[in-house]
């Protein structure tokens, strides 16, 4: 549909718009329509953020957005032009560790506490633990179970999952 | 998702300037990109204001003016909106998620539209989506359905929590549009569905939210955000209660209440909020305000429960708001 008093602003072949992903830089062609989450799986090979209900409702797609946690499924890419995105493929690489393979120490933690069975939620819940740390505003069990609520589990280690980012909270607090 | 054109505004005015039929504006999208991905929303065009300067929050006119892009986390960690209104940060953090609440903004907040299962599912009818095409929530699954309000036509229910606080708290939204600036008291922005169930709010075509004025505070200590849902986090409200009460010694000064998840749009009584002003803040003066309150109130075929739940949830409320002890956002025992 085009309008009058407007040039036509549709771009079936893309628009060109800068990311920097997990500290790439990238410069793209990308349809307005398509989602971040859609991007990153589709067009970048970086398969490790999980569609799972693609409507904001399971917390799977969880990325950083300068920082941030947003659901990728509900995010138009266009509109993160200039953004630094973060995913699970950069967690590690997070917190200037020179190179090395370490993980990241909620990834540590999640293994330490066995935060997961089938795996398909923890690239979300991983991205949202980081996020969560990042605004500052849970400190309880209580607190951070509920400012995790976005992420489901249906294997259910919410517990475990919260003993990771407790773990990984105090230890920062040390 | 249908095919759009993309325009990214860098001035109201531009906004404004691109918007036409079929046009949406954009800016947190969280519920516009799940209409999308529905086929309920198809615009022809996305107007994207995310890189407008109204992501702000300041002091006004002895009040606190809330930027239309200010997200709903911004607003709900600010220190001013804890001290003064934490009413509002409390509705505001009982609903959502976080990544949701980091996206959302405080202007499409307001124009969320409702989660009744038929304005989703394009198999079934509903005159919300396709205006004339009928009801099936009247005598369907409708136990998440309106009991304050609703019409032949539709008797969804209004989803955002925040609005809930914002109508407690007699808040003005300020719009911007072809026709210039104007302001809409908050009990005058959303509508009840009457025969025209498609129309949410009583903004005009091309107009854009630009900011939420607050008034000055009137319930720093006694307030409460008492939201009862089917699951204790990340779920809509069945019924949610916003109040806020100003004590002279035992007496009420003023109160105001508004209810979510029972109609169209956050529900007030100004007679029951009358009724409170220069009474005791006994449960007994509670109880004549809910029982004032409920007895308007129209139960569909499966959501009578509603009626004796919002009858509780008023008294509890207001008991909370009283004490001076507001519902906590992580504890959910009901105290």
């Amino acid at each position: 549909m085009l309008l009058e008093h407007s040039p036509p602003v549709r771009a079936d072949t893309g628009l060109a718009i800068t990311l920097t992903i997990n500290g790439q830089r990238r410069e793209l062609q990308v349809t307005p329509w398509t989602t971040l989450l859609d991007l990153l799986r589709e067009k970048l090979d970086l398969t490790g953020t999980k569609k799972g209900c693609d409507h904001g409702q399971c917390g799977a797609c969880t990325v950083l957005v300068n920082g941030t946690r947003v659901n990728a499924c509900l995010t138009l890419a266009v509109m993160k032009d200039g953004a630094e995105i973060t995913t699970v493929e950069g967690l590690a690489g997070l917190g200037n560790r020179g190179g090395s393979n370490a993980l990241h120490p909620i990834q540590e933690a999640f293994i330490e506490h066995d935060a997961f069975q089938c795996g398909y939620c923890t690239p979300g819940q991983l991205c949202s633990s980081v996020g969560l740390m990042n605004e500052g505003h849970a400190h309880s069990r209580e607190e951070i179970r509920e400012a995790m609520s976005g992420n489901i589990c249906r294997c259910g280690a919410y517990t475990n999952i919260v003993d990771a980012i407790e773990d990984v909270m105090q230890g920062a607090a040390r | 998702m249908n095919r759009f054109d993309y325009v990214r505004a860098g001035t109201v005015a531009e906004a404004v300037q691109a918007y036409g039929a079929g046009a949406r504006f954009i800016a947190g999208g969280t519920n516009l990109i799940d209409l999308m991905k529905y086929d309920v929303e198809k615009p022809g065009r996305l107007i994207d204001i995310t890189r407008l300067p109204l992501d702000g929050i300041e002091a006004h006119e002895g009040g606190l003016r809330l930027g239309a892009l200010a997200t709903n986390a911004k607003v709900a960690y600010d220190d001013r909106v804890a001290a003064q209104y934490p009413l509002l940060r409390n509705a505001i953090l009982a609903g959502a998620s976080a990544q949701l609440r980091n996206a959302a903004s405080t202007g499409g907040n307001l124009l969320q539209r409702t989660r009744c299962y038929y304005f989703y599912d394009t198999a079934t009818p509903c005159n919300k989506r396709e205006p004339g095409t009928g009801c099936p929530a009247i005598g369907g699954v409708n136990r998440i359905h309106a009991i304050f309000g609703a019409s032949e036509s539709c008797i969804a229910t209004h989803p955002s929590d925040m609005c809930i606080a914002l109508a407690a708290l007699e808040a003005t939204v300020r719009v911007s549009g072809p026709q210039g600036e104007r302001t809409i008291p908050f009990a005058d922005f959303h509508r009840l569905p009457g025969d025209s169930p498609e129309i949410d709010t009583n903004l005009a075509a091309g107009e854009i939210i630009v900011s939420v004025d607050l008034p000055e505070s009137k319930f720093p200590q006694h307030y409460t955000y008492l939201k009862l849902r089917d699951r204790l986090s990340y779920a809509f409200a069945l019924v949610s209660v916003a109040a806020g009460i100003e004590l002279d010694g035992d007496t009420i000064k003023t109160a105001r209440l508004a209810l979510g998840g029972v109609a169209h749009k956050p529900w007030r009584n100004r007679e029951a909020e009358a009724l409170l002003e220069g009474k005791p803040a006994t449960r007994e003066s509670f109880q004549q305000a809910a029982d004032l309150i409920v007895s308007e109130a129209k139960p569909q075929s499966a959501n009578g429960f509603k009626i004796d739940l919002a009858r509780r949830a008023i008294v509890r409320g207001l008991e909370q708001a009283a004490a001076g002890t507001p519902q906590s956002l992580s504890d959910k025992r009901i105290q």
